[in-house]
């Protein structure tokens, strides 16, 4: 289906169901999409798994919707932070699950998912905490991992221009997990700075094609 | 065919940081894609020659990154893996995570510099989780790094600050990775895992046979 231009991040993300799972885009704060995350924690859904790389920086963005009491679980790479206080309270009081993935593997599960890979052999973390009780293979000599595909429900990913059509172009290192997450998920939600007439982006520098954006949303600017 | 031949004592002191740090950068070859990891290694990047044709790669997208942005330059959309606003250079490319990663575990990055809290004498690291019940283990991509980097060099100090080798028969901390360590640069020692074992490139203040006792580790002449 063609992508919806929505009015605001409050129809942009209306319908996500309690117990989504949810891909969060961002490598810390750069990309993340604070607004989407907002109208998120407006909305009310809970019970939520989020997949992101990390679990929250500070007081805004993912770290606010965690400290609302909506998330169950937490998949990323690098939750502990020096700014991670929000994650941290909720884990020791055991308020919150965490599964630790290894980042290229979180990646590359959303990449399998996206690309419609049913399993993939991966080294990283063969013999390691993170690969126990995980079926393993030998290949010319080295052991694989065998991982699979990390789905979302929804993706909720910052860009920064989209046009009418849904393509995306990020900038600098805030593109990180967007493009790989707006493959991985059914229902794909882009927040973007500036939203362009369609044929206004140069084909040869869309990143992420409008085929896998649902619903794209200019940011409010203040 | 080569001959072993002693180590040297350089006749230094135990090194700190920037001394650890500028004899990496001198061991990096001319032109080579290089990931450092966040912490101490970070500090290499201060040590490469100019003109040394290195890459940088970090995780989160880029290559040819540039020094840490300072005023005007501050862009949040420009970070590095530690999450430190940095700079570009004539050159630099970004690339989705997925891609990134890829290039880590494809065998492209010459060499990944990492920190750890243990490393054995057969090259397994252990750089990610103390295993204490209270710590929040987090791994980023120190584990893709480890695999996937030809060649992986260490850094950090030789001794806990209470006196505990982290140069160790067998690691007692969680993996990262297995027999994944090349090199290991310390305050008191740069050392080699070698097939035969572990062999002293050169020392800081300090005998091989000394440090052979402290470690209760067999060590070889450096090769």
């Amino acid at each position: 289906m063609s992508t919806r231009v929505c009015a605001d991040a409050d129809e942009a993300v209306a319908g996500v169901e309690d117990g989504a799972t949810v891909l969060v885009g961002g490598f810390g704060m750069a990309g993340m999409p604070v607004a989407l995350i907002d109208a998120l924690i407006r909305q009310g859904a809970t019970d939520l798994t989020v997949v992101s790389n990390n679990a929250g920086n500070g007081d805004t963005g993912l770290a606010a919707l965690l400290a609302k009491g909506r998330v169950r679980k937490v998949v990323c790479s690098f939750p502990r932070q020096t700014d991670s206080h929000v994650f941290d309270e909720l884990y020791r009081a055991g308020k919150i699950e965490l599964e630790v993935v290894p980042q290229g593997s979180l990646a590359e599960r959303m990449r399998a998912a996206g690309a419609g890979i049913g399993a993939f052999f991966c080294p990283t973390g063969a013999g390691t905490l993170l690969a126990e009780g995980k079926e393993t293979r030998v290949i010319d000599g080295r052991t694989y991992v065998l991982e699979y595909p990390i789905k979302g429900d929804v993706a909720l990913i910052g860009a920064h221009r989209a046009d009418r059509m849904g393509n995306l172009v990020y900038r600098k290192t805030a593109r990180n997990f967007g493009p790989v997450m707006a493959t991985a998920a059914t229902t794909v939600i882009a927040q973007v700075r500036e939203i362009v007439d369609t044929g206004t982006i140069d084909p040869e520098t869309v990143i992420t094609p409008g085929i896998y954006v649902d619903r794209v949303v200019q940011e409010a600017t203040a | 065919m080569t001959t072993d031949s002693p180590a040297v004592d350089t006749g230094r002191g135990p090194l700190d940081k920037h001394g650890m740090a500028a004899l990496v950068a001198r061991d990096i070859p001319h032109g080579s894609f290089v990931n450092l990891g966040i912490g101490q290694p970070t500090l290499v990047a201060d040590h490469l020659p100019a003109g040394s044709g290195v890459v940088l790669h970090t995780e989160n997208g880029m290559l040819n990154m540039g020094p840490a942005a300072r005023g005007d330059e501050i862009d949040p959309d420009l970070t590095n893996a530690g999450k430190v606003p940095v700079t570009e250079l004539p050159g630099a490319a970004y690339f989705h995570h997925a891609d990134s990663f890829a290039m880590m575990r494809g065998g492209h990055l010459d060499i990944c510099v990492l920190g750890a809290f243990q490393v054995s004498a057969s090259g397994d690291l252990a750089n990610w989780h103390t295993g204490a019940p209270d710590a929040i283990p987090a791994v980023g991509g120190a584990m893709d790094l480890a695999i996937g980097a030809k060649q992986v060099f260490v850094m950090m100090t030789l001794f806990t600050k209470t006196g505990a080798p982290k140069l160790v028969p067998e690691c007692t901390y969680p993996l990262t990775g297995l027999r994944c360590v090349d090199r290991i640069y310390t305050d008191l020692a740069v050392f080699d895992i070698t097939p035969r074992g572990v062999a002293v490139r050169e020392t800081f203040g300090v005998t091989v046979g000394e440090l052979a006792d402290r470690l209760a580790l067999p060590l070889l002449p450096a090769a």
